[in-house]
């Protein structure tokens, strides 16, 4: 996929190279393995073989696997609407990811959550929610808690620059920081709230908002994941080391629309607007470029990733389409948890 | 667990009679003590022990650690228990006024009910959101709310309403073991009332109704505080010759049908009591379970009584009107045995 005509990154930041060059080509793999996913749910939904919708995830693959790779396996996150990027980046495997999309028995959450709730204990998932913002009291009280057990846990609350608008988030971002939580508030701003040019509805600047709580907050590029991974880092054992929550805007954009439905964007946005920011903007050929720039990997080795990752998503798919529905008696458990006691 | 059950109006004077209040603050003190994880926070819970003065001194025991003050922040401090409790905690959420739940409906509603079903069972949510209710406090239409009906309404959440201190403490303990998301109603006017409650330790099960005092001629479903006004009905009842049956739920979910139709099927008369909005509200769901069960053993339809359908007004005469009473349960039942 890269070709010598590809994106060019800023090379001057030399310090991205003390990093194993390993770390970077899986993190190459990560927001790979992110696309080609989408890329197949894309599919599904356009020949009707996926229930309901799905909001994608594709062009800010930057996001989530340079904060999740800065995080650790224990450490929590929480999700949104927009979530696979999300589950995948924390250590979702996409079989059990496609299975739950198709509602089939084996997905992460039996099929009784679909796209928009995959949640997993086994990999610090708190759950993907549904409701714009829906999560964040969730996050802070996930922080709140590792705090008082005394474990050194960190939390990630991802959500979109429309949750700004959520009256929750200041009220929370509020206790964070009079508690001084380990929490670390990922904004990602896609430019787009749902069908809305974001700043028709959004006053002043985004990071006065969490600073006018104390909040320490930064922006990033949020296609270049060496960025991200590198900010989120410091923010992350910033906040391990017990020195309270932080704030993390991702300028990012969303190549889709705001779900997989949402086909003619001419309303809010122009198709030029699309192609720019593909062909100079994409996180995963900007990683790329700067690895073969510096001679991280070769073409050959990027090749080899992709034809992996097509192959992962192939046998991850015929897993969920195999796989069988939940038995019908599924349907009434899980309501309560104990469900004995009733 | 359980001991025998003895009720507040005939408590002797040897008995142990303390507080709702107290009872309230015994089982929050002795769940706190058993288990390090649970802790409360709400809006002036600590030094102030909140404005009913409810959980005066348990700040002094576990510490502001432990009895944590919020801002004025319903939706914020509910969302953040429910974080807490999915990662290991026992929170006790205080909502001083159950009016302000309608500012946590997100959390509670979306979030804490829905957490265990929508994860196929992975994550849950063990917490207790304590919340007061009810009229007849002069305090108007936003802090005089019922709105227990509501929360009965979605699947995943447990909603108590404790008629006496002894069922408080026996229930707000098994709410605070339990591990979903557990409402749990305190009416304000009910703080003051004594009762008997054992030194011992005790749990009260959910499901489980209590027949408040057993009769023949008629049952009174009744709910929290409505309880009292169907006993003292009830022994004006007794001057007439009727003998009323009164039946406490205790808790609406999960709801013990079983006790509930077999009253319904001996006496054959059933008046429902509640102070939720009368449309819409617990009276009609218990009702349409009596006459399910019991349909073929009724002599009557089943009457309901609850909160009138209007905000609850501020001027004393007039709020009076919107709340049940025994003179109206009294007429009620008069009818129902046609003795009018």
């Amino acid at each position: 996929m890269m070709s010598s005509s590809g994106p060019k990154i800023r090379a001057e930041r030399s310090v991205y190279l003390t990093v194993d060059g390993e770390q970077w080509l899986h993190m190459y793999r990560q927001m790979l393995r992110i696309r080609r996913f989408e890329e197949q749910v894309n599919e599904l939904y356009v020949s009707a073989k996926m229930p309901g919708l799905a909001h994608l995830y594709i062009g800010q693959e930057a996001v989530a696997v340079g904060v999740c790779e800065a995080l650790r396996r224990d450490d929590y996150i929480t999700s949104t609407h927009r979530g696979h990027g999300h589950c995948l980046a924390k250590g979702a495997s996409m079989d059990r990811m496609f299975a739950e999309l198709l509602g089939k028995a084996p997905g992460y959450n039996r099929g009784k959550g679909g796209s928009m709730h995959i949640a997993d204990p086994d990999t610090g998932n708190l759950g993907a929610n549904a409701i714009v913002a829906g999560a964040v009291g969730i996050a802070t009280g996930a922080a709140f808690s590792a705090k008082m057990r005394g474990t050194d846990q960190v939390v990630v609350c991802f959500f979109g620059e429309g949750a700004l608008g959520q009256g929750v988030l200041y009220e929370v971002m509020n206790m964070a920081s009079l508690w001084k939580l380990p929490v670390i508030y990922v904004c990602e701003n896609n430019l787009y709230t749902e069908y809305t040019p974001y700043q028709e509805v959004l006053a002043g600047e985004i990071l006065d908002r969490p600073r006018a709580f104390g909040i320490h907050a930064e922006a990033v590029d949020g296609q270049d994941v060496r960025e991200v991974y590198f900010v989120a880092q410091r923010l992350i054992e910033r906040a391990r080391a017990g020195e309270g929550p932080a704030f993390l805007l991702c300028n990012t954009y969303r190549y889709y629309g705001h779900h997989v439905g949402d086909i003619d964007r001419s309303y809010y946005r122009s198709r030029e607007e699309e192609e720019w920011w593909k062909s100079e903007r994409d996180p995963i050929r900007l990683l790329g470029s700067w690895m073969l720039q510096e001679r991280i990997a070769d073409e050959r080795i990027l090749e080899a990733i992709d034809r992996e990752v097509r192959a992962e998503v192939e046998a991850a798919l015929a897993f969920a389409l195999n796989a069988p529905y939940p038995d019908l008696d599924e349907v009434a458990r899980h309501v309560y948890a104990n469900e004995a006691q009733l | 667990m359980s001991t025998p059950m003895k009720h507040s109006y005939e408590s002797s004077t040897t008995d142990r009679v303390i507080s709702m209040a107290q009872a309230i603050r015994e089982a929050l003190a002795e769940e706190m003590r058993r288990d390090p994880w649970v802790f409360i926070m709400g809006e002036d819970v600590a030094e102030a022990g909140t404005p009913f003065k409810v959980l005066k001194g348990l700040v002094e025991e576990f510490g502001p650690q432990r009895v944590i003050d919020t801002p004025i922040s319903e939706a914020g401090f509910t969302g953040i228990a429910v974080g807490a409790a999915m990662t290991g905690m026992r929170p006790v959420v205080d909502i001083m006024f159950g009016d302000f739940l309608t500012l946590a409906m997100d959390q509670i509603v979306n979030q804490a009910a829905k957490v265990h079903y929508m994860s196929g069972g992975k994550w849950k949510v063990p917490m207790v959101i304590r919340a007061t209710m009810g009229a007849t406090l002069r305090k108007a239409a936003q802090h005089s709310q019922s709105l227990h009906a509501w929360f009965a309404h979605i699947p995943g959440l447990k909603v108590v309403i404790p008629s006496t201190p002894y069922d408080a403490k026996g229930l707000l303990k098994t709410a605070i073991r339990d591990d979903n998301p557990v409402l749990f109603f305190e009416h304000k006017a009910m703080y003051s009332m004594r009762g008997y409650v054992p030194a011992e330790e005790y749990t009260i099960p959910f499901g489980v109704a209590d027949i408040k005092r057993e009769g023949r001629d008629l049952t009174i479903v009744a709910i929290g505080r409505m309880v009292h006004v169907a006993i003292e009905a009830a022994q004006r009842l007794a001057e007439l010759g009727i003998e009323a049956e009164v039946v406490d739920p205790r808790t609406l979910v999960p709801l013990d049908r079983k006790t509930l139709i077999e009253s319904a099927r001996k006496t054959g008369r059933v008046i429902i009591l509640d102070e939720g909005h009368q449309s819409y509200g617990a009276t009609a769901e218990l009702a349409s379970v009596i006459t399910e069960g019991a349909f073929y053993y009724l002599d009557a339809p089943v009457i309901r009584l609850g909160a009138m359908d209007v905000p609850v007004p501020f001027s004393p005469p007039l709020e009076d009107l919107t709340v049940p009473t025994p003179e109206r349960v009294v007429e009620a039942a008069k009818t129902l045995c046609g003795r009018v």
